[in-house]
């Protein structure tokens, strides 16, 4: 096995791979935190019908696997929309970002639910009682500091987000595993590209955890200077 | 003098638990009134639906002409008038002292940045912590940090300031320097309504104290009537226990 002949023939389609897995996961976890925080807020919002659907949502995301919910995403769906459009097509690309967003958008949902109840209750009242209305006390007050409280799990479902991208292989996302398929399909090298995806892998994650733990310190490091 | 408070028979039941019973009080413009009693007796109860922080459950409260109780007022318009001051302080931890001050007059756009900042300063020179101003709340102590409470809740130049047991949480040492803050707003005309346990307080500033027990006012009376005086048996008991 000639390891520097693979890595060399290899790189190139990886690159590529790696691109489009940090890509997909970066477009996926922009909509999903938006999503989370939105499904968040609906179910702590005071309608029972929103916090209903929010309730639904998580629960059928967090019950489901994401392969199955994969599938439904790109073979299901279009399926059911061709009833009335029949020239409707899906991309992979597009049913990959929707289905992982979806995802994170549920779990991270969760943790930005636990951040909001670790904030004290006294600092809601504290800024009720000076006139700022629900909304500007959740902005201003109360999502500040869940930020920080949930920013450990966040960056958690960052990296378990970035690795689902892998799944998406199945439905032909042309992501880190799926270009390295294509390469052991054609040069029967198992070991030493599956070890690079790892590597690139690690070294995507590593670099994501890096910043988080430089954000962590950032935000404890402000509040604790001056003193 | 005008009526700054008032407030008409008023309810608040927890399920089946009645926590007030028909309280009636009125407070004047620039009256200082002390609220005490034992624990559990309704006190901090009474004094949150003040400002809507607990709903009730029957009767009526005007702050300034306006009914607080009605579903319609808008209470947060309101609540930029009575500024409250709590036994936890509850400043905002991710802010600095100063931008704990600017927040609401900024945000509700009573003041520009630059207003607010100057104001900020004064406040902080008056609480005797104008070198504190670009602290987090947690580097300061539990009386510094009472006090920069209460120049936030000045901020918004309210015309009536409710104390919810704001020495409670500190330690023996720090409540002097609270209440002194607290004095030189009594003397400065503020209408204040102190829930405390510091009876020394109520009988050097408040111009009326009020007992309460189980949800109802007892009796009340001016400080030294009340102290020195007290007419039922409950204010006796419990004035022999605190004093």
């Amino acid at each position: 096995m000639d390891f520097v002949r693979v890595f060399n023939q290899a790189t190139p389609l990886l690159i590529q791979g790696v691109k489009m897995t940090i890509f997909i996961s970066v477009v996926s976890l922009l909509i999903g935190m938006a999503l989370g925080l939105f499904a968040c807020l609906m179910g702590l919002s005071n309608s029972k019908i929103l916090r209903c659907i929010s309730g639904v949502y998580v629960w059928v995301i967090r019950g489901t696997p994401m392969i199955v919910q994969a599938f439904i995403v790109y073979f299901g769906f279009p399926q059911l929309i061709q009833l009335f459009n029949p020239s409707f097509r899906l991309d992979a690309y597009t049913a990959g970002v929707v289905t992982l967003s979806l995802n994170a958008g549920a779990y991270l949902s969760e943790i930005f639910r636990g951040g909001i109840s670790a904030v004290n209750k006294g600092q809601v009242e504290a800024a009720r009682s000076l006139g700022l209305n629900q909304t500007k006390t959740m902005i201003k007050v109360v999502l500040p500091q869940a930020f920080k409280v949930a920013l450990p799990s966040m960056v958690n479902q960052f990296i378990i987000t970035i690795k689902d991208t892998s799944i998406l292989s199945v439905i032909g996302l042309a992501d880190l595993v799926n270009k390295a398929k294509v390469y052991v399909g054609k040069s029967y090298q198992f070991f030493a590209t599956y070890i690079m995806v790892a590597l690139y892998y690690l070294a995507v994650i590593s670099i994501l955890m890096l910043f988080s733990r430089y954000l962590e310190k950032k935000i404890n490091y402000e509040r604790k200077s001056n003193s | 003098m005008k009526e700054k408070v008032i407030v008409d028979n008023l309810h608040k039941s927890y399920g089946k638990l009645k926590v007030l019973n028909g309280i009636n009080l009125s407070v004047n413009e620039g009256e200082v009134v002390c609220v005490i009693g034992p624990s559990g007796s309704g006190k901090s109860t009474f004094l949150r639906c003040l400002n809507r922080l607990e709903t009730t459950t029957g009767g009526k409260i005007f702050i300034d002409g306006f009914e607080v109780t009605n579903k319609h007022t808008d209470i947060n318009k309101i609540r930029e008038n009575i500024g409250m001051v709590f036994q936890s302080f509850n400043l905002f931890s991710h802010l600095t002292v100063k931008k704990n001050i600017m927040l609401a007059p900024v945000d509700l756009k009573k003041m520009t940045r630059e207003q607010a900042e100057k104001k900020a300063f004064e406040l902080l020179k008056r609480v005797g912590l104008e070198d504190k101003a670009d602290y987090y709340p947690h580097q300061l102590s539990g009386g510094q940090q009472q006090r920069v409470a209460i120049a936030r809740a000045l901020a918004m130049s309210p015309d009536v300031m409710l104390f919810d047991e704001p020495t409670s949480a500190l330690d023996p040492e720090m409540v002097g320097e609270v209440l002194a803050v607290m004095k030189e707003l009594a003397s400065a005309g503020m209408t204040m309504i102190v829930v405390t346990h510091e009876m020394g307080f109520a009988r050097d500033v408040a111009d009326r104290v009020i007992f309460m027990d189980d949800g109802v006012i007892l009796e009340e009376g001016k400080p030294k009537d009340l102290f020195s005086n007290p007419q039922k048996m409950r204010t006796i008991e419990f004035l022999n226990c605190v004093l």
